[in-house]
């Protein structure tokens, strides 16, 4: 749906030195799919998603929105392809002088509909968006969560293909956060549309996201499916990440005994978490095992969870259990 | 003092209104120039706001009674004559445009960027988003722009009283100063004061009852 090829861009400053916001990207979103990108503020996220409707020009490389390259479209071109992007903001970017009804309207007058078209279509979406007693309500007199479901149903109104999220949650308290997040794969299931999301929060990558980019200065360090990204983090950012989604838990951790035991770290994944491996590892191998931390995460499909464990006993025993463990599709980390 | 008074206030009524409107004219476009043209503006044009922005400041830096004289012969090729009360219109037009432009400028500035940006994110083009968002969602600030235009193009008409403007102006300087007729002179200010404050009164409330933010 979406292909991203060797995207840079370069920005300058006054001095004329350069900032390389983004460094060779390269993504493929499929159709459907909801796609997170994660990283850290400046990271280059944002810059990221704003080339995909070119609210940012690319220095390098090439953009392809269902096959056609879209950093060559003129302006005409561009304007009838960002009506076919849907786009919502940290900061809802509501008219302020407009009613809600306005603000979703505002779409349709641009693409030349009659009243009654927009008035019908406008009613279907207040109603998907539930928010059919504020369609005469100023953004102002709207909460947080009402404002960003005013900007998600403005975002639908031509039925596009592609919904982009710049942080969309970022503004809002949890629970809001969950019930946005909520609608928005509502959306996809729905109509099909392809969801690309930055944010910095771990939670809504683990809440909607099938597939997951980290990024860092500029780099996609990491391109993954969540639910691998949770159980095998490969790169040391996934893993912060993902500590502090349980920072709470993580606290807990028991310092170890002997400064001599091994400490490892097992992912696995719901089927695997049904079946006594622990218990029968202990039996099998003539080992100590002490736990000293455990969480689980539930994800879309499945939840994945964490066992740091230590284990004491010869070398050879240890060895032995790691095997046993990772011939049971456990993941192991040794620490 | 009625039969004074009533007449030269009418003549500021009418250099004001026609003043005001012919300044809004040529300022608002400036204004909006201004914005669209700046830096990451909407119509990036370095060259075109460099010069606009030389041309505003040279216009404002003008003490308002040298630019009257210097503008006597455009009052003479538009109007027909350099005296009287339609004459100043264009000097006083001319003078605010200018003041005009500034103020716009600074009103569409304060739109929140992300309102632009999620504009442009729609597929708007330029004009749309000058008609359908930067004018529309600066209202409630525009229309306090004007009365202040309005308000200071009355102290400018007051101004130009002492050169064959009529008006207001001209009478208290003509009474009150030349003649010491003090009493006309207090009341003609008074009248001023009271216009003044009349328009700075409908401009706030119709600002505040336009405001829905």
């Amino acid at each position: 749906m979406i292909r991203i090829e060797n995207l840079s861009k370069t920005f300058y400053d006054e001095n004329n030195n350069n900032i390389e916001a983004l460094k060779n990207v390269n993504l493929e979103i499929n159709e459907g799919e909801i796609f997170g990108i994660i990283g850290l503020s400046g990271a280059g996220k944002s810059t990221l998603i704003r080339c995909i409707n070119r609210l940012e020009e690319p220095t390098q490389g090439k953009i392809y929105i269902q096959g056609e390259d879209i950093t060559v479209y003129d302006k005409e071109n561009l304007r009838n392809l960002r009506k076919n992007i849907g786009m919502i903001f940290q900061h809802f970017n509501l008219f302020s002088q407009k009613t809600v009804y306005k603000n979703i309207a505002f779409p349709l007058e641009l693409e030349g509909l009659s009243k009654d078209e927009i008035e019908k279509r406008v009613d279907t979406l207040l109603e998907y968006v539930g928010l059919e007693d504020k369609k005469y309500a100023y953004p102002s007199q709207l909460s947080g969560g009402q404002k960003q479901r005013v900007a998600i149903a403005r975002a639908l109104a031509n039925n596009p293909k592609i919904l982009l999220s710049d942080e969309g949650t970022s503004a809002l308290d949890p629970k809001t956060t969950k019930s946005i997040l909520d609608l928005l794969r509502r959306t996809r299931d729905e109509f099909g549309l392809t969801i690309v999301l930055i944010t910095h929060q771990m939670e809504v990558i683990k809440d909607i996201c099938d597939r997951v980019a980290i990024i860092e200065n500029g780099e996609i360090i990491e391109i993954n499916t969540v639910e691998e990204l949770f159980k095998n983090p490969r790169t040391k950012t996934a893993h912060e990440f993902i500590s502090r989604i349980k920072s709470d838990i993580t606290e807990e951790i028991i310092e170890p005994n002997e400064s001599s035991a091994t400490i490892v770290r097992l992912g696995y994944t719901g089927e695997n978490a049904k079946k006594p491996i622990v218990s029968r590892m202990v039996k099998n191998f003539d080992i100590e095992v002490n736990i000293l931390s455990g969480d689980i995460n539930r994800l879309i499909k499945t939840s994945v969870g964490h066992l740091i464990l230590e284990i004491q006993g010869e070398d050879e025993e240890i060895n032995k259990a790691i095997n046993y463990l990772i011939s049971n599709n456990v993941n192991v980390e040794v620490m | 003092m009625a039969d004074l008074i009533i007449p030269a206030l009418l003549q500021t009524i009418y250099m004001v209104f026609f003043s005001t409107l012919f300044s809004l004219l040529l300022g608002f476009p400036m204004g909006i120039l201004l914005v669209i043209t700046e830096k990451n503006g909407i119509w990036e044009k370095k060259q075109l706001n460099k010069i606009l922005n030389g041309i505003i400041n040279a216009l404002r830096s003008f003490p308002f009674i040298i630019l009257m004289i210097l503008l006597f012969p455009l009052s003479k090729l538009i109007i027909g004559k350099t005296i009287g009360t339609t004459a100043t219109i264009v000097p006083l037009s001319i003078a605010a445009a200018p003041f005009v432009a500034r103020v716009i400028e600074s009103s569409l500035k304060e739109i929140d960027k992300g309102i632009i940006e999620s504009s442009l994110a729609m597929g708007c083009s330029v004009p749309e988003i000058i008609f359908k968002v930067l004018i529309p969602e600066s209202l409630p600030s525009l229309v306090l722009d004007v009365t202040t235009t309005i308000i200071n193009i009355i102290g400018y008409s007051a101004m130009a009283g002492a050169i064959g403007g009529g008006g207001l102006g001209d009478v208290a300087i003509r009474y009150g100063l030349y003649r010491f007729q003090t009493d006309v002179m207090v009341v003609a200010v008074i009248v001023i004061i009271i216009l003044v404050q009349g328009i700075q009164f409908v401009g706030n409330r119709l600002s505040t009852k336009l405001n829905k933010k």
